[in-house]
């Protein structure tokens, strides 16, 4: 018995032994041909998202736009010489999941990391990638922890960023001068935001006259809030929160004839979808929202994007698609060719991305920081008709 | 102004809690078992007239109707099938029964609508009241739940003074076996009990999600706890300490959120009630229990 179980043990190793000299053997070629023409070299990047599941929605766009991105830059002749080559593998948005995406990737000769999309996935892998010194770019991995490690950047804002990024919008654009908050205490995210928010109020020249508190046990009433609100004055209702309760919000305003300007951030994305929710309430509704495929300066990426996968583009497509656009520039600036080993290219990259500035979809001349988070202007939508326009 | 607002939004929201109460404290009174599933049942209401109005775009009088008459059977079946065969076996058995019970409806509304929220629209469609200028706006269904509370309260106390069946369950109230003695139907009175505890939740259902817009499958738990606290609060077994709790329940819990804190509301709603049970452990018009020895 022991020796027919060793026998299969040995069978496995064997097996095993044999998948690891396949995967050698498949990128060897590739080395070959870049010593021969330079044409040839290949950068690889490896995308995790949730591509099946409740959640593959987002994974898909992150794995679409990434692709879309590479092509055109493919197409408009590499990188140094170099060609990219994407390939997406699914993490269903599972922590323990991406780490099995991941290494079929580093088997498949991954040389950077564009995910994960979503930041529990993102959290967990980055223990991955910081150990290997891979270099790491999340498009859409938005809490804090995702950026830990210094080999981790990111596209989209951090969610309390989104605070800063709102009180920054409203100050400059003179939205409202008296601003009340309706929050969700028991929420990180909802907190997160408020709290940035209220430190940037100050020097925006925005007076918090209402800073209101609910919690998940008490989502369904905001009628003392919004008196509040109202009594104080307030001309603007910041809302960093979730649709479902912002709908709620919206309803019960409109019944007490309140009609402040209400402003959320991604959260609010998803209002409109809200089953059986009067759309006419959302009217003026402003959030702000990295993207919109309607807007200006990203219709011809709509068009391709529509023209290749068949689906409308959302914010999710835009921030992997600015990633891998970052990616090259960065890669440019450190001077990255294909022959060098992953740990190597991580520091040049590392280095190269506090450098760059690129104009992507997401917003115009972004740059980042040593610790990975982006900088860019905040772009805000308004709900006029039933769409967001972008303002 | 103000707080005149907060106070008649306080008495809105208690006049619910009320109305739910009343449910918890005739079952109590009468069968001596606290039915958690009591608030699960609300949320069945609103789905109901959810599903016949904005589904079925039917009118909301039918939409309420089918709630009530829906909610008073399976208010009878649970009693039937959960409750009765366990009439004999330790309060404790009965109670945990009655938490199985309120989760099996939770999870089988999670199956049927999913755990998205959606708005309810309000079957309410009386206009609004605007006071001193605009200062202070009454809401249509704010002036609609109070009035339904005290109907229901007014009704109710005529229901058990004057008829049979409610002289019935007084009786059984007050002692079980003697009722039997005198020929009164037990089982059936706890029926009748049910029925009109769920019936009234329907009701609360329409004004509660009617009021506060949002419905998903939680959306009674945290009413029914609050209408269980409302009616400890006003002596269990109590019908008009149910509505005393709720209303001032509903008050304390609207003002502290407006003047003490809007994260802490919660937390003083449950210290009230440790105080009152500390002062007062029957609660407010709760009757002393001699203990026979």
């Amino acid at each position: 018995m022991k020796k027919v179980l060793s026998l299969g043990l040995a069978a496995v190793m064997a097996m095993s032994l044999t998948a690891c000299g396949g995967g050698e053997e498949k990128t060897a070629p590739a080395d070959n041909a870049a010593g021969t023409e330079t044409a040839g070299d290949v950068l690889k990047l490896g995308v995790t998202g949730p591509l099946t599941g409740p959640n593959a929605a987002y994974g898909s766009a992150v794995a679409n736009g990434a692709d879309l991105a590479a092509k055109e830059i493919n197409a408009a002749g590499g990188v140094n010489g170099m060609t990219l080559e994407v390939k997406a593998e699914d993490d269903e948005a599972d922590p323990e999941k991406v780490i099995n995406a991941y290494n079929n990737l580093k088997d498949w000769g991954m040389q950077m990391f564009v995910g994960a999309t979503t930041s529990g996935a993102s959290i967990s892998v980055a223990a991955e990638t910081a150990n290997d010194n891979m270099f790491q770019i999340t498009p859409s991995g938005s809490a804090v922890e995702c950026v830990a490690n210094d080999n981790v950047f990111r596209v989209c804002f951090a969610d309390p960023d989104q605070g800063t990024a709102s009180a920054k919008y409203i100050g400059e654009n003179k939205l409202a001068a008296k601003v009340a908050i309706i929050y969700d205490s028991s929420s990180e995210y909802s907190s997160g935001i408020r709290e940035a928010f209220v430190k940037e109020a100050s020097n925006e020249g925005i007076e918090v006259v209402a800073d209101e508190a609910f919690t998940a046990d008490t989502n369904t009433d905001f009628s003392v809030q919004l008196d509040k609100a109202k009594e104080a004055g307030a001309e603007l209702v910041f809302l960093p929160i979730y649709y479902q309760e912002a709908s709620v919000i919206l309803k019960q305003a409109s019944d007490k004839g309140f009609d402040p300007i209400f402003f959320g951030c991604d959260g609010m994305d998803g209002i409109l979808t809200v089953e059986n929710f009067d759309t006419s309430l959302a009217e003026g509704l402003m959030l702000l929202t990295p993207f919109s495929p309607t807007e200006e300066s990203s219709k011809k990426f709509t068009e391709d994007y529509i023209e290749a996968y068949g689906a409308e583009p959302n914010q999710f497509a835009a921030d992997a698609y600015d990633a891998v656009y970052a990616i090259a520039a960065a890669a440019e600036k450190a001077g990255i060719t294909a022959d060098m080993d992953v740990s190597a290219m991580c520091d040049a990259m590392k280095a190269a991305m506090t450098e760059i500035s690129i104009d992507g979809l997401t917003g115009a001349g972004m740059t980042w920081n040593a610790a990975g988070e982006p900088n860019k202007d905040p772009k805000a939508a308004k709900i006029v008709n039933g769409v967001y326009e972008m303002q | 102004m103000s707080f005149l607002s907060y106070l008649i939004n306080g008495i809105s929201l208690g006049s619910i809690y009320a109305i739910i109460a009343l449910g918890y404290t005739m079952v109590y009174g009468i069968a001596r078992m606290l039915n958690f599933a009591h608030g699960d049942i609300i949320m069945v209401g609103g789905f109901v007239i959810f599903t016949v109005v904005s589904t079925l775009s039917l009118p909301p009088a039918l939409g309420i109707l089918a709630a009530v008459v829906l909610c008073t059977i399976l208010g009878v079946v649970i009693e039937r099938v959960a409750y009765k065969p366990l009439r004999g076996a330790s309060s404790l058995a009965v109670l945990i029964t009655a938490i199985g019970v309120s989760y099996l409806l939770q999870n089988v509304a999670l199956l049927i609508f999913g755990s998205n929220a959606r708005q309810f629209t309000s079957v309410v469609n009386v206009p609004g009241l605007k006071l001193a200028d605009g200062a202070l706006t009454i809401s249509g269904v704010t002036m609609v739940t109070i009035v339904t509370c005290i109907v229901i309260m007014a009704a109710l106390t005529q229901f058990i003074n004057r008829t049979k069946v409610g002289q019935a369950m007084l009786a059984v109230s007050e002692d079980k076996g003697a009722a039997t003695l005198m020929g009164i139907d037990v089982n059936r009175t706890i029926a009748i009990t049910f029925a009109i505890g769920s019936a009234l939740a329907a009701v609360a259902g329409a004004l509660l999600c009617s009021t506060y817009p949002s419905l998903t499958p939680y959306t009674g738990s945290m009413p029914g706890i609050k209408a269980f606290v409302a009616a400890v609060f006003g002596g269990i077994g109590s019908i008009p300490g149910a509505f005393i709790g709720g209303v001032l329940l509903g008050v304390i819990e609207n003002l502290s959120k407006a003047y003490i804190s809007s994260q802490l509301s919660d937390a003083i709603v449950f210290s009230v009630l440790i105080v009152v049970l500390l002062v007062r452990p029957t609660g407010i018009l709760g009757k002393k229990i001699m203990e026979k020895v």
